[in-house]
């Protein structure tokens, strides 16, 4: 087997210095009712070319989206990554190395956890980020989590425009984890939600997400102050931390914790994962946060180097009184995320939001349209909700079968939910091209 | 005559005036180079890509159009290449020699994997496409739940917790979930867990609101029988046990401790993290486990990517595996693949899914690799993998027993713990004779964990190291436990010498933490 170096020889050698005859007498701590002297019933070993051969069959099966029209978002964003984000991670220094426990020989990694951090607190707008979560999703469940220590409540409110899973995740961790949670009912573009109302002096948090998962821009400013007000923190979602390029970021709307999915920067979308969640709050919470932080220190010589630090929150320090039971996150798509946002800078960053701004912007003009289609935002970034005169299911099977994968129906996230049934749900990023838009449009005035 | 090539350069150090080391001007050592902050060569007017301005649109932000600056450092393309190739520089990796970092399974990770997962049709698919479009994705995963299943012997998978940890919630919360349905949920509130565990377990029952209590070791390194049979109650929801244990030892009485779990009412979930020493050799459902999480990033090979990402697919017995959660992947009889994510969905199923780990449908990236990874070695290569881990590590258990001192009696599985008793006396301490391993060009191995023995020293050496680098490890560490009982202190306590970075201060990082960069402090102008 050609990533296994032992010879036969070397094998004989081996157990002659331990003094036993065979590799089954190191087994012998195995109950008899489980040996097995056979092999498991699967497929004998294979070579490269034959590897190759089987899952190329298998990813020749589906349609990749930069292979058609593609204007699919709800939580994941296919963006151009530049070539020397995937060339860089795939250093060996980077992809195999561990979780940077010895700092003397993990700098490189240590030094762009600490540059990642800066990243997110900056555009985030907020103090401090950590080190990563898995993603978006279980980052925001890990920050309702948060906001009940910080303020000894139990109880978190959901705004009902939060992404249909997000809310599901936040849901099965609050429900095991025993806490309290209201999920307001959907709330679609236009509608108002009366979420204010909803904290009271056991509320921990108020969960929104901006822009929300019907694409609509929120203000926070005033739910943060209706939220403080109450002593409940404001927890801001953002899946698409592109739009932090040119919208006012949460930090500077209120927010207590902000939340985001980085998948949009230096990361693909493979079909949900690995994605890479980033988390930000106030300094003075510094101490409740979950996961990983790097920090600035010096060596024995004094000079300048970082660490992974105020580890007495996390669980191999801390056992059943850890902060969170994270361990492995997402260091690799911190290092994509990194590389991605030096290329872009300050003024690229902002460059890419405008232009997927404007490529949505055009699509929603061009898709209004048509007859019978209905744009239900107001102010959005760079995703928009239509409404069509057929059923949602309808339209984007339709629309597949003409070869344009054209958004996400929001019944697929919310099944049941009568009002949302005609609901399409679109993004456009800066991968679309003026041609693309024009067959998305072609494509749904034939199937309505 | 040596010395001088045909051309008279010198090329013997014999003729070279320079000896040892000093200060350069950079501060850089030849090829070891040193790298500021990516915000110190901010080079306001330079990018790294070339976008142009959109026009002709009408903006739809509203009131809510950003102003002001970022503070994003702007750097051209060669410059981030060589930042970030600076920075890869100063880690140490798998690929540049052994990792024997205990319980992490630091093996080889192979070229394929990588390729087969950025084909176009894995790396460039969106998790909300219409599943027709995505049927090769949903049989990927699919497959890799069968071999999944078939090598641990379980009949349920789900494949979507993003990591070791994850995969316990999950597993702990199925566990919950059958609990809830058997109406023992209020009366069961204690979980089991050695002492010796992962600190994951632990933190993972106390999350879901459970007591954690201790089951000691015994003096051969496994739970003590007795003591845990005395802990069991009808308010035990379950015991969380590694197995093969952190010691690296195979629970010898894991048959009956089941079978005490399961006569309590309770559940038994398995660590699987070092499922490495046994795949395709001993079938964990053979053993009475109920739910256990496979970190693809250990044993199957995904890349650690300093620190993630990683996968922790959990498989399930009988009683568990209607409870799994959302999503899952079934095969109809058409041969089509279809997603199951909602209840609604599941509810025709006939399933009850607790719920939902995550948004999507978990590590995608991780599966293709692993599945890459099992094809190449299939059945009789993996078996492989158990028996050549299980011999490296007791070849390092063996040669190093009179020089290290071995915690407990071999044969081990797949890795060797060793404790500090042999360096009683020196003044050198598990942390110092680590960090001189670096300057032996290796990465330390497991420190400190796990907690059951004095000064921990956790050895993993992996299937993939061969026996000429396991040799040289062995002589390495020999000369090093020489040269510590020799009262060579010196080349302990201020080690490591050579790397990249002296030993940091991590207690002045913790007592003021500065957790980003900051702009330096405008100069004061002068009054
Ligand atoms: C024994 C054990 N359990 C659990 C874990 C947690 O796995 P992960 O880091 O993937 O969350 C680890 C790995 O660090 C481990 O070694």
């Amino acid at each position: 087997m050609r990533y296994l170096p032992l010879t036969e020889t070397d094998r004989r050698e081996m157990l002659g210095v331990i003094g036993v005859k065979s590799v089954d007498d190191l087994f012998r701590d195995v109950p008899e009712s489980a040996w097995r002297d056979g092999l498991v019933d699967l497929p004998r070993r294979k070579g490269e070319l034959e590897v190759e051969r089987i899952l190329g069959r298998m990813a020749g099966k589906n349609v990749a989206a930069g292979s058609v029209p593609f204007f699919v978002g709800a939580g994941a964003y296919r963006h151009h990554v530049p070539a020397s984000v995937d060339h860089l991670i795939q250093r060996s220094e980077f992809l195999t190395s561990y979780t940077p426990y010895q700092p003397e020989i993990t700098q490189g990694t240590l030094q762009y956890l600490f540059e990642f951090q800066t990243m997110v607190a900056m555009i985030t707008g907020m103090d401090v980020a950590n080190a990563s979560m898995y993603d978006g999703s279980t980052g925001c469940g890990e920050a309702v989590l948060m906001a009940h220590r910080v303020t000894k409540r139990r109880k978190a409110v959901l705004s009902g425009s939060l992404h249909p899973q997000y809310a599901e995740v936040v849901k099965n961790l609050s429900d095991f984890a025993d806490y309290e949670l209201e999920i307001m009912p959907p709330a679609l573009p236009g509608k108002a939600e009366d979420i204010a109302s909803r904290i009271c002096d056991k509320t921990s948090c108020v969960v929104i997400q901006t822009p929300d998962f019907f694409g609509e821009l929120h203000d926070l400013r005033a739910i943060a102050e209706a939220a403080h007000a109450k002593g409940a923190l404001l927890i801001a979602v953002v899946p698409e931390i592109l739009s932090l390029g040119a919208v006012t970021p949460p930090g500077e709307m209120g927010a207590d914790i902000v939340v985001g999915e980085g998948q949009s920067i230096g990361n693909g979308l493979n079909f949900g994962g690995p994605y890479v969640g980033l988390f930000a709050t106030r300094e003075k919470y510094v101490r409740q946060m979950p996961g990983r932080l790097c920090g600035e220190t010096v060596d024995a010589d004094g000079n300048r180097g970082f660490v992974l630090t105020l580890s007495t929150r996390e669980q191999h320090i801390r056992r059943e009184k850890a902060t969170s039971n994270i361990c492995t996150n997402s260091g690799l798509c911190c290092l994509a995320f990194t590389i991605h946002m030096s290329l872009l800078g300050e003024e690229g960053y902002k460059r890419l939001a405008r232009i997927n701004h404007a490529a949505a912007s055009n699509l929603a003009d061009r898709l209004a349209k048509v007859p019978g289609v209905e744009i239900l935002n107001r102010n959005f970034f760079n995703e928009f909700t239509l409404r069509t005169p057929k059923p949602a299911v309808e339209v984007v099977d339709a629309l597949a079968d003409k070869g344009v994968i054209g958004g996400v129906r929001a019944s697929r996230l919310l099944p049941g939910v009568k009002e949302v049934e005609d609901l399409l749900i679109v993004a456009s990023t800066e991968i679309n091209t003026e041609e693309d838009r024009a067959a998305y449009e072609a494509a749904l005035r034939e199937v309505l | 005559m040596s010395g001088m090539n045909r051309q008279g350069r010198p090329t013997s150090i014999a003729n070279t005036a320079h000896g040892g080391t000093h200060n350069t001007f950079t501060g850089n050592k030849a090829l070891e180079l040193e790298e500021a902050l990516l915000f110190e060569i901010d080079n306001p007017g330079a990018c790294g890509v070339d976008l142009d301005e959109p026009e002709g649109y009408t903006s739809r932000l509203g009131n809510l159009a950003r102003q002001g600056r970022i503070g994003l450092p702007s750097v051209s393309e060669p410059e981030v290449v060589r930042h970030f190739v600076r920075l890869s520089s100063k880690n140490y990796s798998i690929d540049a020699g052994l990792y024997p970092l205990g319980s992490c399974t630091m093996k080889h990770n192979p070229r394929l994997n990588e390729k087969m997962a950025r084909l176009p049709g894995f790396g460039d698919v969106h998790p909300l496409q219409p599943q027709k479009t995505v049927q090769g994705a949903l049989e990927l995963m699919y497959e890799l739940g069968h071999w999944l299943k078939e090598l641990t012997g379980m009949p349920g998978v789900t494949l979507s917790p993003k990591a070791g940890a994850h995969g316990e919630l999950c597993g702990m919360m199925a566990i919950r979930a059958a609990l809830i349905a058997r109406g023992e949920d209020e009366s069961r509130s204690r979980v089991l867990v050695p002492e010796s565990a992962h600190g994951t377990n632990p933190a993972t029952a106390a999350l879901l609101g459970y007591k954690v209590d201790a089951i000691p070791a015994n003096a051969e390194g496994r739970v003590d029988l007795e003591a845990f049979k005395a802990k069991l109650g009808p308010d035990v929801a379950a015991i969380m046990l590694t197995n093969p244990n952190t010691c690296g030892l195979f629970e010898r009485d894991i048959v009956e401790i089941a079978r005490a779990v399961h006569e309590a009412g309770a559940y038994f979930y398995c660590d699987g993290a070092n499922f490495n020493a046994i795949v395709g050799r001993v079938r964990p459902g053979d053993l009475g486990i109920d739910a256990m999480h496979i970190n693809l990033h250990k044993t199957f090979s995904t890349p650690h990517g300093g620190g993630g990402p990683g996968a922790g697919p959990v498989v399930f017995s009988e009683a568990l595996a209607p409870f799994a959660p959302l999503p899952y992947v079934v095969k109809e009889k058409d041969g089509s693949f279809r997603l199951v994510e909602s209840e609604a969905d599941a509810k025709a199923d006939g399933t009850t899914p607790f719920g939902r780990m995550t948004a999507f449908h978990g590590q995608m990236g991780m599966f293709t690799r692993a599945l890459s990874y099992m094809l190449s070695h299939g059945s009789d290569g993996l078996r492989q993998v158990a028996e050549d881990s299980v011999l490296n590590a007791n070849y390092v258990l063996a040669s190093l027993k009179d020089d290290l001192s071995p915690s407990f009696e071999g044969p081990c599985m797949h890795e060797a713990l060793f404790d500090d008793r042999f360096l009683k006396g020196t003044g050198v301490e598990t942390l110092d004779f680590a960090k001189a391993m670096i300057d032996e060009g290796y990465h330390p191995m497991t420190m400190y964990f796990p907690l059951v023995v004095h000064g921990a020293l956790l050895i993993e050496p992996t299937e993939t190291e061969s026996k000429q680098s396991v040799d040289l490890f062995i002589a390495t560490l020999k000369d090093l436990a020489r040269a510590a009982k020799s009262n060579d202190k010196a080349r302990f306590t201020g080690a490591p010498h050579m790397a990249p970075r002296r030993r940091l201060d991590e207690t002045a990082a913790a007592r003021k933490p500065v957790l980003k960069w900051s702009p330096p402090a405008p100069a004061q102008a002068a009054e």
